[in-house]
């Protein structure tokens, strides 16, 4: 099938007085229509970073695309003009954040928050726009009389859905969720995951689900691709990760989820933190933290070495060393 | 809501009971005898004796203050010793001159201010920034009757387009406004800059872009509409202040307002009329304050719930 959005060789860097932060570095994905990519990764490893510049809402300054190719439906996004970029922003390609407590407006009712996407995009009067919006409340469950209230007279959950509401308001091709229940009570985590779920089904959308939490992708999705310091360390369909993982950060990652049927077993976390973005480590990213670590990680960015569509990016699979695999 | 208002309202009367035992407190200790001042230096001193029996004068100081509260709940202020006048008649007098004066200093103050502020975060860190920053910084740091005798010297007397002083065309209001209105307006510049550039980086005006709608939208309905709470209270607050720039307006360019017959009661030691004057102007500025509150609830919905809530 043909790919609705293929990244390649995407940089992203923020130039602070600091210093320059490399955040994404030479990130390639692709995403098939109506399917579902997981893009897992400890905060800061860029997943927030790729999903703006897919957008095209890297802040800038400091942000600065340095290289790479976005494209969405056969059009490179990084070299359209910021106007063809607003008709594609919430109509084409949406966004849903990983707060609803700060990402709603507290002075605009949740009503006219989603009849003004509808209303950017669609030639309609303002009357079909707001029926259009309470029809949209209603799919995620709001009774559409709320269209005048305010983000504060809803909960939590409920101004996720709104949000969620904004983004399918449209019907785009593709969805980027960045963490959008992160910031949710356990219980209402899991009626917004059925909730987006099924509404990805009905309206046949591909999404990006960004995440750190490897049970939300087990739930939701097709494909997944891990990130480690602005790069996909490894990708595959779900089942091939779930199955298999092969990157050490990869196997360290399913280590930390605790396991209900072996009591015995501990959560053994990754050692060491997230590399200073500022000052990435030569060789592969990793390297420091990695238990498997060879002399030549330390100097050489790993090749990807691909098996059938699941792909790493380690010495141990490459050239580079025997596969342990 | 109007059950809050109420409520609010009430306020009003302890600050009120507060401002005249102040105001009276300070008038009556004050050094000088209003009946040698109104005699002049030949009277005798029987002549004053009489007077100050006459002026009530001579009973004990709360008595004198229980007489000039049960008056003034009744509507009356006293008589002015200077003109005798009703002290309420004379504020009513001059308080338009003042209100007009006032209010356009207040629109001076937004009309300007704000769009500076506003244009200062959205070009921050350039020269329009640091432009508008410096024009905000200098309106804030020079005293008014500088900039009014300033401007008298370069439009009245160097370039004679504008009058000294005066009060009977809208030309006479142009400079007196900017002198009034000039160090709120830096105020509301800087506060617009600073609430801008705190609006400009939340999650919902993200949210906002993401939709793809117009960058006209996302700042009128989405910034300005956050931006605009810490203005306005900003405003309000330096509207009380603006109250006391009038007293010193009016006097630079001969504007007969309520600033210039409080401050010529003073030199008269007019009691009545100093305390009267006081007492409305602090009356004012809690109506100001009030209006301000009820201008919040229009603008953040969350705060015209927690009005609803405490009743």
């Amino acid at each position: 099938m043909k790919n609705l959005l293929e990244v390649s060789d995407l940089s992203v860097e923020y130039r602070t007085y600091e210093g320059t932060v490399a955040a994404v570095n030479g990130l390639g994905f692709s995403l098939a229509p109506g399917r579902t990519l997981g893009l897992v990764g400890e905060s800061g490893a860029g997943k927030t970073t790729t999903a703006l510049a897919v957008m095209g809402l890297v802040p800038s300054p400091p942000g600065v695309i340095t290289s790479g190719e976005i494209n969405f439906a056969g059009r490179n996004l990084l070299s359209l003009p910021e106007r063809e970029m607003k008709k594609i922003r919430g109509n084409r390609i949406s966004m849903i954040f990983q707060d609803p407590m700060t990402s709603l407006n507290p002075v605009v009712t949740v009503g006219l928050q989603i009849s003004e996407a509808i209303a950017a995009h669609q030639n309609l009067s303002d009357k079909e726009a707001e029926d259009k919006a309470r029809e949209m409340l209603e799919k995620v469950q709001i009774p559409g009389q709320r269209y005048r209230e305010y983000p504060h007279e809803f909960s939590g959950g409920m101004r996720q859905r709104v949000v969620i509401a904004m983004a399918l308001a449209c019907n785009p091709a593709l969805i980027i969720a960045d963490e959008p229940t992160t910031a949710l009570d356990v219980t209402i985590q899991a009626q917004v995951l059925e909730l987006m779920r099924s509404l990805k089904e009905e309206f046949s959308t591909a999404m990006i689900m960004i995440t750190h939490d490897l049970g939300v992708v087990g739930e939701v999705c097709d494909h997944v691709a891990v990130m480690y310091g602005g790069r996909i360390e490894e990708t595959g369909s779900l089942e091939r990760i779930f199955d298999g993982p092969r990157h050490p950060y990869t196997r360290g990652l399913f280590r930390c989820i605790p396991d209900i049927e072996e009591k015995t077993s501990e959560i053994r976390p990754i050692e060491g933190l997230m590399p200073d973005p500022l000052d990435l480590p030569k060789g592969c990213p990793f390297h420091p933290r990695c238990p498997e670590a060879m002399e030549i990680c330390r100097t050489v960015i790993p090749p990807v070495s691909d098996d059938g569509g699941h792909r790493v990016m380690c010495h141990l699979y490459g050239k580079g060393g025997e596969d342990r695999g | 809501m109007l059950r809050y208002f109420i409520k609010r309202l009430m306020f009003l009367v302890p600050v009120l009971l507060g401002v005249s035992v102040l105001i009276f407190s300070i008038v009556h200790l004050a050094p000088g005898d209003p009946a040698e001042v109104m005699l002049g230096p030949s009277a005798t001193q029987e002549e004053i004796s009489n007077l100050r029996e006459q002026l009530g004068l001579t009973k004990p100081l709360y008595v004198q203050y229980g007489i000039f509260l049960t008056n003034t709940l009744k509507g009356d202020l006293g008589r002015s010793i200077k003109s005798n006048a009703p002290v309420v008649e004379e504020i009513l007098d001059r308080f338009p001159a003042t209100l007009t004066l006032a209010v356009l200093g207040m629109i001076f103050a937004i009309v300007v201010g704000l769009p500076l502020g506003i244009l200062a975060a959205l070009r921050q860190n350039t020269w329009v920034d640091a432009l508008c920053s410096f024009f905000a910084l200098v309106g804030f740091s020079i005293p008014n009757f500088w900039v009014g005798l300033m401007l008298m010297l370069l439009l009245s007397i160097y370039i004679p387009i504008l009058p000294s002083s005066g009060f009977d065309s809208w030309r006479n209001f142009i400079m007196p406004t900017i002198v009034l209105g000039i160090q709120t307006m830096a105020v509301i510049a800087r506060m617009t800059r600073s609430s801008m550039l705190e609006v400009i980086r939340q999650d919902y005006v993200r949210t906002a872009r993401a939709k793809g709608i117009s960058d006209r939208l996302v700042l009128v309905r989405h910034i300005l509409g956050n931006v605009m709470i810490p203005v306005v209270t900003i405003a309000g607050l330096y509207f009380g202040n603006m109250l006391g720039g009038v007293v010193i307006t009016e006097t630079i360019f001969s504007i007969p307002g309520l600033g210039r017959l409080i401050v010529d009661a003073i030199r008269a030691q007019d009691y009545p009329v100093v305390q009267g004057g006081v007492l409305f102007f602090a009356l004012c500025v809690g109506i100001v304050n009030l209006m301000v509150d009820l201008l919040y609830a229009a603008l953040d919905p969350r705060i015209k719930a927690q009005y609803r809530a405490a009743r």
